[in-house]
């Protein structure tokens, strides 16, 4: 099978949707680039290039690059879902939901519920969350909390090539505006993904590594980090299932809650910030849900609450390492009543 | 029926101008018992009227067709009896009953009826252009000819989203029609305050299209206007505005109680400024239309609107398990 990654992925998946289907297009922000240049057309192919190519093949009626106008191009995609088109309108950095929100939140996410269920919104909102590249407080941010807060959306996290062609083509298929978020340290990341189609269901949760002793709970980059984890402490007796949720709206909270029954010891990992975040909503599902079935209190390893630093060292301290990890799963592991 | 050319307009016939009367006179009237409703405290939440301004939506909308788009503000009753939604499932929506065009979820800021090309009135001001550059790139990748036609206030006017959407559509040369309806007021602040330039189609026309100013209460100047944009709009010329002169009869909301406004000054607009008025009195001069005609449309649209409001009051509330429905296609 073949090896892939995450960028190719993304770009093949994304071209067999706009092969099979005349309704889909990709709008954004330099997803081409060149455009009134004199220079190469496609020059950025979005900004991290995922795209590279596609504008020669669908030409530039279908890839479509956008004024730097977030607001304007985010709310056309939501009407243009609104009309027969399937768009997948880029965001390059999530961090730029401050100057889109009110497209997403007031607009594409409530378009069903206020028109009574008589209308569709099939949009892909493709941005990158996530810190590690240094690139301050504005572009290294994980805000994926406050749209899952938002009922209307979907919010999904693949952390692999695998899972993000299955998720992808749901995405695009799925008649709900769904926010698809990529980790930026995590696109270089190869494995094998089969050439025929496959569709992920949202909603269902993948299991990393199974286990009997603690629960760890990870999302997006925080997987890779809760696995390396659980494999070090394997070697010690300590046996760790990590649980990959993979989507944060919808939750798999079955998932999450027969782990916890049979573990009785849960550590959320996730690099947002912990105040009103996933994390805390899913560690008060398990303190309301499997109460009896705790037997130490439920950890949260998070971002500290700060913005995210430009200087690699404090950067470092600031994104949740497999040490902090570690120490939270040996500290539930440890409790006893 | 023969169509007559008549002198009130070259592309009008008798029976044009007998839609249009009857449409400026179901928005004038719906928007009355709307708002005696109000007060009686049969129409929950808050709600704004667009008496004033019905030559505006009717001119719009009669240059439409049902597969061209129009998005709407948080005034849009007008839009969205113009754009030809059903008046009975509007009156039930801002009631909140289950007959409402939107199952009563949506209420008067949010009717909406996609099989008439109503995107929404919208409560985000301003809220609606981007969402027609996107019916507009929608209408263009799928080669429909169809056309989007977004509504927007002088408050609306300025908000930022409603620049980067003039942008956007100048740069994709989409087809959209920036329609602005200047009626003089963003809540309770001035548009000569409010608007720097004291120019909406003036600002508008920076971005690269064509725009105009015209008189809100001609319908006839309004629908020439607009005829120019739409046909430019089918044909692949790109964006155009419009910028309408008009005013409000009534409040912000009904219940505002207009302290802003001079001693005097709603009377003497009512006079001066009634659209309908200006339309009957062109249309009769120039024996387009019989006086029994209009008469006969006064006396249909009374008892729609009566039927409307007494069928409103006697259907149903929403099941409470409507609450959790239509968030998601599937759940």
């Amino acid at each position: 099978m073949p090896k892939k990654t995450i960028r190719e992925v993304i770009h093949d998946t994304i071209q067999d949707e706009m092969r099979r289907d005349p309704t889909v297009i990709l709008m954004g922000e330099d997803v081409a680039g060149g455009a009134g240049c004199s220079g190469e057309d496609d020059a950025f192919g979005g900004a991290f290039g995922f795209y590279k190519g596609l504008v020669g093949e669908f030409g530039r009626e279908r890839i479509i690059d956008t004024p730097i106008s977030e607001a304007a191009y985010i709310g056309a995609a939501a009407g243009a879902a609104l009309t027969g088109l399937r768009p997948i309108a880029d965001l390059q950095f999530f961090d730029f939901l401050g100057v889109c929100f009110d497209q997403i939140y007031n607009q594409m996410a409530k378009f069903r519920y206020m028109f009574g269920g008589k209308s569709d919104t099939p949009l892909v909102l493709l941005s990158l969350v996530g810190a590690g590249l240094r690139c301050g407080a504005q572009h290294s941010q994980s805000l994926h909390p406050q749209v899952t807060a938002v009922p209307g959306l979907k919010v999904v996290m693949p952390e692999n090539a695998y899972d993000t062609k299955g998720l992808l083509l749901t995405a695009i298929r799925d008649d709900d505006p769904v926010l698809f978020l990529l980790h930026k340290l995590q696109f270089e990341n190869a494995c094998e993904v089969p050439d025929e189609e496959y569709l992920i269901p949202f909603g269902q949760a993948s299991f990393p590594r199974e286990g009997t002793d603690v629960t760890i709970v990870a999302f997006s980059a925080m997987v890779q980090k809760a696995v390396a984890v659980a494999d070090r402490l394997q070697q010690e007796g300590i046996s760790v299932e990590v649980i990959d949720p993979r989507t944060t709206s919808p939750l798999d909270e079955e998932a999450i809650l027969e782990s916890v029954e049979m573990t009785g010891r849960v550590v959320i990992v996730d690099e947002a910030w912990e105040r009103c975040s996933v994390a805390a909503d899913i560690a008060s599902i398990v303190a309301r849900k499997a109460f009896g079935a705790l037997q130490a209190p439920v950890m949260t390893v998070t971002a500290p609450h700060t913005p995210a630093p430009f200087s690699p060292v404090l950067e470092d301290l600031y994104i949740p390492s497999e040490d902090d990890i570690e120490r939270a799963v040996r500290e539930v592991v440890a409790y006893r009543r | 029926m023969t169509r007559r050319k008549t002198p009130s307009g070259p592309q009008l016939d008798t029976e044009q101008l007998l839609h249009a009367y009857r449409t400026m006179r179901t928005i004038r009237a719906f928007e009355t018992r709307v708002g005696q409703e109000f007060e009686k405290g049969t129409i929950p939440g808050f709600t704004h009227l667009y008496s004033a301004q019905e030559a505006i939506a009717t001119a719009v909308c009669m240059n439409l067709l049902d597969s061209d788009y129009i998005g709407s503000t948080h005034r849009g009753h007008g839009h969205s009896i113009a754009k030809g939604c059903d008046v009975k499932g509007m009156l039930a929506e801002i009631m909140g009953k289950a007959t409402g065009l939107c199952k009563g979820k949506g209420g008067s800021m949010h009717v909406a009826d996609l099989s008439k090309g109503m995107l929404g009135a919208n409560g985000i001001v301003g809220g609606s252009a981007p969402l027609c550059v996107g019916a507009g790139l929608s209408a263009k990748t799928r080669g429909t000819r169809g056309v989007a036609v977004s509504f927007i206030g002088d408050g609306g006017s300025n908000e930022g989203v409603v620049f980067e959407s003039m942008n956007l559509a100048v740069v994709l040369k989409l087809p959209v029609l920036f329609m602005y309806e200047n009626n003089g007021y963003g809540e309770a602040t001035g548009f000569s305050y409010a608007v720097g330039s004291g120019d909406i189609s003036g600002r508008a026309g920076a971005f690269g299209m064509p725009a105009e100013k015209v008189d809100g209460k001609d319908f006839f100047a309004v629908y020439k206007a607009v005829k120019v944009a739409v046909e430019r709009a089918r044909d692949g010329g790109g964006p155009s505005a419009i910028e309408a002169m008009t005013t409000r009869f009534g409040g912000h909301f009904v219940g505002d109680p207009q302290l802003y406004r001079a001693k005097g000054e709603v009377e003497q607009l009512r006079r001066e400024m009634d659209c309908i008025t200006e339309f009957v009195d062109r249309v009769l001069k120039d024996k387009s239309v019989t006086r029994k005609a209009l008469q006969q449309i006064d006396t249909e649209v009374d008892a729609l609107i009566e039927e409307a409001v007494e069928e409103a009051l006697a259907a149903p509330y929403p099941a409470p398990e409507e609450l959790f429905t239509d968030v998601y296609k599937t759940y």
